[in-house]
C-alpha cells in the first residue's frame, strides 16, 4: 500500500504539467488560426475582387513537333483551331437560343452536348464546339461574355502540305478513354497519335503542356493572370522528326502506283532508312484532320479496296521466285553447292517442279538467277536440307529456317513502324503435325521457289535487297533518321545485324541479279536503266485467290548501293509487266533525280490493273 | 433518475459532441470535394461519401459495443492487443501490398484493405498505460524507462519499415506522456529536440557555415553567463552546444543521403528553397488557393471550385481541410480548429479526474495522437509542416483511420464513465 500511495503523491505532483501541454496544444492552435487569417482574411491575391471569382485553369496547348522529310521538306505542320470549351457548373442563365442560333446548332443539340459534359464533370472543362475556324472565332469570342461557363481554348491541328505518305505519317484523333484512364497525361478532348509515326512517336511529337491561371468574373470576362503568372507553366513544344522518307522519291512512287494495288518499299541500303513506303491504294492524309476526320475515316473504313491498311507492313504474299537468292545462299554457305554446281533443267517437263522459262539444260547459279529457273533452286533447297552434315533432314530444314531468319524473315523488326506482320516461315514443328512427323524434301517442295506456306511482307523482301546490296547486313529498317533535337536515334535502328552468310557468297548472288537486268536471258531485260547498273530479280507469285502477284526486288547502283526496293502489284501477272518496270523507274528517280525513259514512265503510270476482271 | 446508471447517463457528452460535430463536417466536405466528377447523392455507396458514411456507421456501431464491454478489459488484455497489432504490422511488411510507395495495406478481400498502422498507435497507447499504470513501474527507474521506449519504438520502427514516414512520426506524441508521467528528463529532450528541428531548418536556409558561426556566438555569451554567475550544469550545457554545432555540419549531409528525394524536395519547397510547381511545390500552392480564396466566410457549402477539379491533390483524404477552408472560410477553419483544441483540452482535464492511473495514461496516449495529427495535417495544408502524408482524425476519408480514431475514443470514455467504480 505505501508503494501505491507514494505513485499518488508522485502523478498529483507531476499533475501541474498538464497545463504545459494544454499550453503546447493552444500555441500550436494560435498559430495556425494567425496564419489561417493572414491566408484567408488578410491576404486578397487569393481572392483579388469577390467571393464569386472564379479561377479558370487554361490548358496551354504545345506545338506539336513537325514532320521533315530527309531533305528538309515539310510534310507535317500544325494550323490553328479554336475549341469552345464549358464548364457546366457555371454554365448560369444564358438565352439558350440566341447562343444556338450563333453557334447554328438546334436546341437538343445544344442540351444533348451540356449533358454529355456534366457526365464527364460539372466541374471541369470539356469541348462543347470543337474546331471552330479562325473567322467564326473572331465572331463568337466578341459577345461571349454574355455566356457564363464558355470559353476558348487554342488547339492545333495536323496539315499535310503536299498530300503524300499518308501510311508512314499517320494521323491524329482524340484520345479515347482507355488512352485517358492510362495516361494522366491526356484529358477528355486531346489529341493523340492514332497510327504511323505520329502514333510510335506520340510521346516526342507531344511536347509538354503548360498551364495558365486565369481570374474569370461573374460576367465570363477574364481578369488577366492569377498572381501575376506565378503559378503559370509554358508549354514545351514537341520534337521535330526528320524521317529517312524522300518526299519526291515518295510522290513518284505513288503517282507510279496509281490505278495499282500493292506496295513499294525502297531502303537505304547504308542505314536502314525508308526512302519511300508506298501502299497503294492510298488517300490523302488531309482526309482525316478536323471535323471531317469522322465521316472520312468511316468512308475508307468501308471502302471495299481497304485504302487504310499499309500493305507494305500489313500485306503478306509468297515472295515467289525473289525468294530464289536466299535459297542460293544458304545453300552455297551450308557448302551444299558452290556457284560453278550445275542442276539440270528440262524446261516445262521438270519434275516435281516445272520450268517456267526456257533456257540452256544445266544452267549454274548465276545464270539460274537470270532465267529464273525453278527445277535448279528446287535443287539447291533440296541438296541443302538433305545435306549429310546436318544428320537428318528435319536438322536440316532447321539450320535452313533460322538462316532465313537471320536474314529478316519470319519476324517483325520492331522499329517504329505500326502494325507490322510477321510474315510466315514454316517451323519444322509445323510440319510435323501437318505430315504427322513423315515429310521430305519433295513435301516442301515449294518452298524452294518461294512459294507454299511462306509469306513475307514487303518491308522485309525490301530488306532482303538490302542485305544482298550490302553483302551481308541490314540495319533494322526505320522511318526516323534524325530527331529535331539532335536526341539520338534508338539504338536498336542503328545496330548493323549480319545474316551469317559470308560476302563471297553475296557477290554470286549479286552477279546473277545484274544479269537479270544485262543478261541475254535476264528476265527484266526489257526494264534495264540507261547508263545506271542494278541488280534486281522478279518474281510471280502464284496467288490462290486470283491472278499472280507481280514482284520485284532490286538494288542499284550495283558498285556502291544507294538504294534497294521491293515491289508487289497484286494480281500484276509476271513480275516482268509491272513491277519490273516501276522498280526500275523508282531507282532511276533516286539515283539521277528524272527518268530518261519517259515512255515507261507514262505507261506504267497511267497503266491500271482492272480489279473487277480479276480472278 | 435511471440515466445515471445506464452507460448513456455516464458517458461524456461535451467530448462526444465534439466527435460527432467533427465526423459530420468530414463527412459533407467529402462529399463536397467528390462532386467534380459528376452529380451523385452524399449517400451513393460508389462514392467517398457513401463508402464514408458506412465507415461512421461501422464506427459508431462498434464504439457503442466498446461502451457495454467491462471497463477492466481494455487494461487486462492491452498486452494482447499490442501483441496483435504488431504481429499485424509484421504481416503487412511480409505480404503487404504496395501503394504508392508506402507498404501499409492488407487486403481483406471484396476491395476493402486494412491499414494496421492506423490501429497500432491505438495498440500502444493501451500497452503503454497498462505498463505504465502498473505499481511497480516508476519512470524514474532506468528498467522502467527502457520498457517504456521498447513499448512505443518497436511498433514506430515496423511502420517506419513500411517506408510511411508520416505515421512513424506520429509515435513521437508518446513524450507528452512520458513528460506527463514524470519521465525525468522528458522536457528536456522536448526543448531538444525542438531546438534540433531549428537548427535543422536554419541551416538548410542559411548555410551551416553561418549556422555554426551563430551557434558559436550564442556558445560564447551562454558560456560568460555561466562562468560569471556559476551557475550549475556547466557541463551539461556544453556538451548540448557541442552536439548541436556538430549536428549543423551532418545536416547536409543527412539531408541529401538519408531523406527520399520527395521528402527533401517537400522541405526545401516548404521553405522557398525551391519552386516546384510541376510536384510539390505546386501541391501545396493548389492547397493554400484554395483555403485562401475561402476568405472570412468562405464560398458556401458545394459552391468551392478548387477542390472540385483534381487541382488541390488527395481532396478527400490528406488534403480535406482545404475544402472546409475554401466553402467554410476562415469561420469555418476557426470552427474546425476550435472543435480539436477543445477536444484535446477535454480529454486532457478527464485525464486528469481519473482515478486509475490507466485511464489517465491511456488519456494523454491519444490526446498527444491526435494532437500530432491534427498539427501535422492542416499544417502541411497551410504551408506551416513539410508535405506528410496522415490523415485528418474524425475527417478524412478512410475507413482505417475513420475506425481506429474512433475506438480510440470510445475505449477513453468508457475508461472515463467507469472512473467512479474504481477505487
Amino acid at each position: 500500500m505505501q508503494g501505491i500511495t507514494d505513485m499518488k503523491i508522485t502523478n498529483r505532483n507531476q499533475a501541474s504539467r498538464q497545463y504545459v501541454i494544454i499550453g503546447i496544444i493552444v500555441a500550436v492552435g494560435v498559430l495556425y488560426l494567425i496564419k489561417l487569417f493572414s491566408l484567408q482574411v488578410l491576404d486578397k491575391t487569393y481572392k483579388e475582387t469577390a467571393d464569386s471569382n472564379v479561377l479558370r485553369f487554361v490548358t496551354q496547348y504545345p506545338a506539336r513537333g513537325k514532320i521533315y522529310d530527309r531533305n528538309g521538306e515539310l510534310l507535317v505542320y500544325n494550323e490553328a483551331v479554336y475549341d469552345l470549351m464549358v464548364i457546366p457548373s457555371q454554365v448560369k442563365d444564358i438565352d439558350t437560343a440566341e447562343f444556338c442560333r450563333l453557334l447554328g446548332i438546334t436546341e437538343s443539340v445544344f442540351a444533348d452536348r451540356i449533358n454529355k459534359a456534366r457526365s464527364y464533370s460539372s466541374f471541369k472543362a470539356s469541348a462543347f464546339v470543337p474546331q471552330i475556324s479562325k473567322e467564326d472565332y473572331a465572331h463568337i469570342g466578341e459577345i461571349l461574355y454574355r455566356y457564363p461557363g464558355f470559353f476558348f481554348q487554342t488547339r492545333t491541328l495536323r496539315h499535310y502540305p503536299n498530300s503524300i505518305a499518308a501510311h508512314t505519317l499517320g494521323d491524329i484523333g482524340e484520345a479515347d478513354k482507355e488512352q485517358i484512364d492510362a495516361d494522366p497525361y491526356y484529358q477528355r478532348g486531346d489529341y493523340v497519335g492514332k497510327s504511323g509515326v505520329e502514333k510510335f512517336y506520340e510521346k516526342e511529337l507531344r511536347g509538354k503542356k503548360g498551364l495558365k491561371v486565369v481570374m474569370v468574373d461573374v460576367h465570363n470576362r477574364e481578369k488577366g493572370s492569377y498572381r501575376d503568372g506565378m503559378l503559370d507553366s509554358l508549354p514545351s513544344p514537341g520534337k521535330d522528326l526528320y524521317l529517312g522518307l524522300d518526299a519526291e522519291l515518295q510522290a513518284y512512287g505513288e503517282q507510279l502506283m496509281n490505278g495499282k494495288t500493292g506496295s513499294i518499299v525502297a531502303i537505304d541500303p547504308k542505314t536502314g532508312e525508308i526512302l519511300a513506303f508506298v501502299s497503294s491504294p492510298t488517300y490523302d492524309p488531309n482526309l482525316l484532320v478536323g471535323r471531317v476526320r469522322g465521316a472520312n475515316f468511316r468512308a475508307l473504313l468501308n471502302d471495299p479496296k481497304k485504302p487504310l491498311i499499309n500493305r507494305a507492313v500489313s500485306g503478306t504474299y509468297p515472295p515467289g521466285s525473289t525468294f530464289k537468292m536466299v535459297n542460293g545462299l544458304i545453300a552455297l554457305q551450308s557448302g551444299s553447292i558452290v556457284p560453278a554446281t550445275q542442276f539440270h533443267c528440262n524446261g516445262p517437263g521438270s519434275t516435281p517442279i516445272r520450268c517456267t522459262h526456257f533456257h540452256g539444260s544445266s544452267p549454274n547459279l548465276a545464270n539460274a538467277i537470270e532465267n529464273s529457273c525453278n527445277p535448279y533452286f528446287y535443287e539447291a533447297f533440296k541438296t541443302t536440307i538433305n545435306n549429310p552434315k546436318f544428320g537428318d533432314i528435319k536438322k536440316g530444314y532447321e539450320y535452313w529456317k533460322n538462316m532465313t531468319w537471320a536474314m529478316g524473315l519470319g519476324h517483325k523488326f520492331d522499329t517504329d513502324i505500326p502494325y507490322e506482320k510477321s510474315g510466315n516461315i514454316p517451323t519444322r514443328a509445323y510440319y510435323d503435325k501437318m505430315y504427322d512427323g513423315s515429310w521430305n524434301s519433295v513435301t516442301i517442295r515449294s518452298l524452294g521457289i518461294g512459294q507454299g506456306e511462306i509469306l513475307v511482307t514487303p518491308l522485309q523482301l525490301a530488306n532482303i535487297a538490302a542485305t544482298i546490296a550490302n553483302e551481308g547486313f541490314y540495319y533494322p529498317p526505320h522511318l526516323i533518321r534524325a530527331f529535331g533535337d539532335s536526341t539520338a536515334i534508338p539504338e536498336k535502328m542503328t545496330t548493323k545485324i549480319y545474316t551469317g552468310v559470308e560476302p563471297r557468297h553475296y557477290k554470286v548472288i549479286k552477279a546473277g541479279m545484274q544479269s537479270v537486268f544485262e543478261g541475254g536471258h535476264g528476265t527484266a531485260r526489257g526494264s534495264k536503266i540507261p547508263g545506271i547498273t542494278a541488280g534486281g530479280k522478279t518474281g510471280t507469285a502464284q496467288n490462290p485467290h486470283g491472278d499472280n502477284h507481280s514482284i520485284f526486288i532490286a538494288f542499284a547502283p550495283v558498285e556502291d548501293p544507294k538504294i534497294a526496293l521491293s515491289i508487289i502489284i497484286e494480281n500484276g501477272g509476271y513480275g516482268s509487266t509491272w513491277a519490273a518496270p516501276i522498280a526500275s523507274l523508282m531507282m532511276e528517280k533516286y539515283i539521277r533525280g528524272y527518268s530518261e525513259r519517259p515512255n515507261v514512265e507514262k505507261r506504267m503510270m497511267e497503266g491500271f490493273i482492272n480489279y473487277s476482271k480479276v480472278k | 433518475m435511471t440515466d445515471r446508471n445506464s452507460i448513456i447517463g455516464k458517458v461524456d457528452w461535451p467530448l462526444l459532441l465534439m466527435y460527432f460535430g467533427l465526423v459530420l463536417i468530414g463527412w459533407l466536405s467529402i462529399y463536397s470535394a467528390g462532386l467534380g466528377d459528376g452529380n451523385h447523392p452524399i449517400y451513393d455507396v460508389s462514392q467517398f461519401s457513401g463508402k464514408q458514411m458506412i465507415w461512421i456507421g461501422s464506427s459508431l456501431l462498434i464504439g457503442f459495443i466498446i461502451l457495454l464491454f467491462d471497463a477492466k478489459f481494455f487494461d487486462a488484455f492491452a498486452i494482447w492487443i499490442f501483441a496483435i497489432v504488431v504481429f499485424l504490422l509484421v504481416v503487412v511488411l511480409v505480404y503487404g501490398k504496395a501503394t504508392k510507395g508506402a507498404t501499409s495495406w492488407i487486403s481483406l478481400g471484396g476491395g476493402f484493405k486494412l491499414q494496421p498502422s492506423e490501429f497500432a498507435k491505438m495498440g500502444t497507447a493501451l500497452a503503454l498505460a497498462s505498463y505504465l499504470g502498473r505499481y511497480d513501474v516508476d519512470l524514474k527507474n532506468r528498467k522502467s524507462r527502457l520498457i517504456a521506449y521498447a513499448i512505443i519504438l518497436v511498433p514506430a520502427a515496423l511502420v517506419l519499415l513500411q517506408n510511411d514516414t508520416g505515421s512513424a512520426l506520429v509515435f513521437a506524441s508518446f513524450i507528452f506522456v512520458l513528460y506527463r508521467e514524470g519521465m525525468p528528463g522528458a522536457g528536456v529532450l522536448m526543448l531538444i529536440a525542438l531546438g534540433a528541428v531549428a537548427v535543422f531548418v536554419l541551416t538548410l536556409l542559411w548555410g551551416s557555415k553561418v549556422m555554426a558561426i551563430v551557434l558559436g556566438c550564442m556558445f560564447a555569451l551562454t558560456l560568460t553567463y555561466y562562468l560569471l554567475t556559476k551557475k550549475k550544469g556547466l557541463w551539461t550545457m556544453v556538451t548540448v552546444f557541442v552536439c548541436f554545432i556538430a549536428f549543423v555540419f551532418v545536416v547536409d549531409y543527412a539531408f541529401q543521403k538519408v531523406l527520399e528525394p520527395h521528402q527533401r524536395i517537400r522541405i526545401e519547397v516548404l521553405l522557398g528553397l525551391k519552386e516546384d510547381m510541376q510536384g510539390a511545390g505546386y501541391n501545396l500552392h493548389q492547397s493554400k488557393i484554395a483555403i485562401g480564396s475561402g476568405g472570412v466566410f468562405g464560398k458556401g457549402f458545394l459552391q468551392g471550385t478548387q477542390t472540385k477539379y483534381d487541382f488541390v491533390p488527395e481532396q478527400h483524404t490528406d488534403f480535406i481541410f482545404c475544402t472546409i477552408g475554401e466553402e467554410g472560410g476562415f469561420v469555418g477553419s476557426l470552427v474546425v480548429l476550435l472543435l480539436y483544441v477543445g477536444m484535446l483540452i477535454r480529454i486532457i482535464r478527464m485525464a486528469e479526474r481519473q482515478r486509475s492511473d490507466f485511464s489517465r495514461i491511456y488519456g494523454y496516449s491519444i490526446a498527444g495522437i491526435i494532437f500530432v495529427h491534427v498539427a501535422i495535417n492542416i499544417g502541411m495544408t497551410i504551408g506551416l509542416v513539410p508535405v506528410i502524408g496522415i490523415p485528418l482524425p474524425f475527417l478524412s476519408y478512410g475507413g482505417s483511420s475513420m475506425l481506429a480514431f474512433s475506438i480510440m475514443l470510445a475505449i477513453f470514455v468508457k475508461q472515463d464513465a467507469n472512473r467512479l467504480n474504481v477505487l
